[in-house]
């Protein structure tokens, strides 16, 4: 009786495909249980939590300098603005005003940080689409931002340079140099992205009008970053909340109507020419003066919550610290991008090709340890 | 008995008349058919070998990188190597396959391409089969290997290699016709099906020149259309890795892999090489009416190496394409066939037909 009522709930002919948690196009342990009819995508259900770890409930038990090492782990690609929001929750909540130059740093770092994960997203989504060449691309222009982050901070990726109060340590005296060659030498060939994927009159074809998600929906799916923002929604917390040098920079925030694959893409390659825009303003003013504020060995926030929420890469990433006046958090809460980005997967994939849900999964740039945490 | 690299007929005719001398005809051409055999295979082998090292070479100069170079100077042994770690690997049994099928379709597919092999012109004299029929017997032969593929992915017992052997099916299927279309485009031309005609024709002038311009468009739909029908990249949605992980091999390991693998890129020599016979003047060296000397250095290099050559240049324009291009959707590779190939090739070859009623063509 139960196998029969199982078998009722398949609609005839519906053909289910698991995609994941081992699978190419899903960077990383996703899995997408989807139902087919043909070629056509009847609906997709993502099944998460195979890299789960607990990170929140772990943070519970660490110190507030111990919980930046966590936060690395979500996003990994925005692992420097995932540190910067919990710092800057900790001295919202010391009432502590960090020194200029931290506040710049971390800007440049930030923006180092977002350019180097659109790199990535760049040449994934290339590779989702079938154009491994992108990847290559991709890659070696994001190993130079890679390499300016060691000399600075000790680590590539995982780099937890900031700490409550400050930085780690002070920049590389070489960092604006390397820097400034960077920026130099990615304007110069940032034309080639678009000339081997933009333009290209099968990309467009695969892209344009492909998941398309109104504005309305993507406020009421709280879609935010690029993927919420190419749909017209303004959510860009470096505009409207402006957090350390934010407020000193002029810069456009990318706005598209469309919210297609397409306008996903291109929000994110002109967000690499933005933050470019930052860098510049920045990299010639970093005030001298200490690296750090002074602080307490042992931080104790005074009893109560504080929320701060910062842009990573890939959209709003909110830090909730409850506190109750011990040096360990009482309840830490992370509103992660990627979590609520993946949300909308379903309405947006149904009705299209297998090969369009690949192109929409893409497009949501998802970072699986950021959905999982 | 004269031996020379630009004529190899003679020398074909004393092996056969040798053979013939020393014993029954039937016993002849059961010889003649074994040296063929054993030939083939060799340059098949080879030809495979250098393609994948070729692939690997061309992908990373494409990709900024270096590419094979450990193995041997500049990584020339890297695919030798390839083939031997291939033939050791273990053949995983599929649980629930259908056993026969499975193991019969990577040969089917290697079969389609090996019998191809043997009607190409390779230079004068150097052609195992000189069929009346030979651009039709190609053809033929060349999609026989959907046949294997189809049964590669049914027997595998898996959704992701059943979803690209259908879609290898729906697409071999349709750009059949355009390769088809697009070559009976110069067989007007040239007024013959026998391969050997066909290169002898274009001894004053390849036919891609003489063809006008429906040549030319015959020429660009065989060339995207037998990209799409020998399933490499941007149309090679079989094997769409980021979709479909690897399409209708996804279940196959070491050997059996290895003839899937090896097939494709001897289908891509073929495709190549029938473009090269059919548009490029075969083995033809390149002559410019009224330059002497030119001609004279021209003529000096052996017929062979003209074709393989001419070969080469083509098969780098598929890799180039297949590394440069993101990969199409199924519904928009069909409508590139039916809605604009199909029409377009139809109007080409009755335009062809008119310039040859007319006497227009040199």
């Amino acid at each position: 009786m139960e196998v029969k009522e199982k078998m009722g709930r398949l609609e005839n002919e519906e053909y289910i495909i698991n995609m994941g948690p081992q699978h190419p196009s899903t960077h990383g342990v996703l899995r997408l249980v989807v139902a087919l009819k043909g070629e056509i995508v009847q609906r997709v259900e993502p099944h998460i939590g195979y890299i789960h770890r607990g990170i929140e409930k772990m943070c519970e038990n660490l110190t507030y300098q111990q919980i930046i090492h966590l936060t690395d782990r979500m996003d990994y690609l925005s692992a420097h603005i995932n540190n910067e929001a919990v710092c800057l929750t900790v001295e919202k909540a010391l009432e502590i005003e960090v020194p200029e130059r931290v506040k710049y740093i971390r800007t440049i770092m930030s923006e180092l940080t977002r350019i180097q994960s659109h790199q990535l997203f760049w040449a994934t989504f290339g590779m989702d689409l079938g154009g491994l060449t992108c990847f290559f691309y991709g890659l070696r222009d994001r190993e130079k931002i890679l390499d300016i982050f060691e000399e600075s901070c000790g680590g590539r990726m995982i780099v937890s340079y900031n700490t409550p109060g400050g930085l780690m340590n002070d920049i590389h005296p070489n960092f604006q140099n390397r820097v400034k060659e960077f920026l130099k030498y990615f304007r110069g060939v940032i034309h080639e992205y678009d000339d081997l994927l933009t333009g290209n009159v099968i990309f467009q074809e695969r892209s344009k009008g492909m998941g398309v998600m109104t504005k309305e929906e993507a406020i009421a799916w709280g879609l935010t970053g690029p993927t919420g923002r190419a749909s017209g929604f303004s959510c860009d917390i470096r505009k409207h909340n402006p957090y350390s040098a934010y407020d000193k920079v002029t810069f456009r925030e990318i706005l598209y109507t469309e919210g297609d694959v397409f306008h996903r893409y291109l929000a994110r390659m002109e967000e690499m020419r933005e933050s470019m825009n930052i860098i510049d303003q920045l990299i010639d003013n970093i005030p001298e003066g200490p690296f750090t504020a002074k602080m307490k060995p042992v931080i104790k926030l005074p009893e109560g919550e504080y929320f701060q929420s910062v842009e990573t890469a890939r959209g709003e990433l909110g830090v909730y610290i409850v506190s109750d006046g011990n040096k360990n958090p009482y309840r830490v809460k992370f509103r992660s991008p990627n979590f609520v980005n993946l949300a909308p997967l379903n309405l947006m994939a149904r009705g299209s090709k297998i090969a369009d849900l690949v192109a929409i999964g893409g497009s949501l740039d998802l970072i699986i340890p950021d959905i999982d945490r | 008995m004269e031996f020379s690299i630009y004529d190899f007929s003679s020398f074909t005719a004393w092996i056969d008349q040798s053979l013939r001398a020393a014993m029954s005809p039937g016993m002849a051409v059961a010889i003649e058919m074994l040296i063929i055999g054993v030939a083939i295979l060799i340059f098949y082998a080879i030809v495979g070998l250098f393609l994948v090292y070729a692939e690997r070479k061309v992908c990373a100069l494409m990709q900024n990188r270096m590419g094979p170079n450990r193995v041997g100077p500049g990584g020339i042994f890297q695919t030798i190597a390839d083939l031997v770690k291939l033939l050791f690997v273990e053949l995983v049994p599929i649980k629930n396959a259908d056993k026969i099928l499975f193991s019969l379709a990577p040969y089917i597919v290697i079969i389609a391409s090996f019998m191809a092999m043997g009607a190409l012109p390779f230079a004068k004299g150097l052609h195992a089969i000189d069929l009346n029929i030979g651009v039709f017997y190609l053809m033929a032969v060349s999609s026989m290997g959907v046949v294997g593929v189809l049964l590669a992915g049914w027997a595998s017992n898996n959704k992701y290699s059943l979803i690209g052997a259908m879609r290898i099916g729906a697409q071999i299927v349709s750009y059949e016709i355009s390769v088809g279309m697009s070559l009976v485009t110069i067989v007007v031309l040239a007024g013959t099906m026998q391969l050997s005609e066909i290169v002898q024709a274009q001894q004053y002038g390849w036919f891609i020149f003489r063809g006008h311009i429906p040549a030319l468009i015959a020429f660009v739909i065989f060339i995207v259309a037998s990209t799409a029908e020998t399933n490499r990249g941007p149309f090679d949605l079989a094997e769409a890795e980021s979709e479909l992980t690897a399409g209708f091999h996804t279940e196959y390991s070491g050997i059996r892999f290895a003839f899937f693998f090896l097939a494709e890129y001897i289908n891509m020599f073929i495709v190549a090489a029938i473009a090269t016979t059919v548009f490029f003047g075969g083995w033809m060296p390149f002559n410019v009416y009224g330059w002497e000397g030119f001609n004279k250095v021209m003529n000096f290099i052996p017929p062979f190496i003209w074709f393989l050559g001419k070969t080469g240049a083509l098969i780098f324009l598929i890799m180039w394409f297949k590394w440069t291009f993101p990969r199409l959707r199924i519904d928009q590779l069909l409508t590139l066939e039916w809605k604009y190939f199909l029409p377009i090739n139809i109007i080409n070859v009755l335009i062809m037909a008119l310039i040859v009623l007319l006497g227009w063509h040199w």
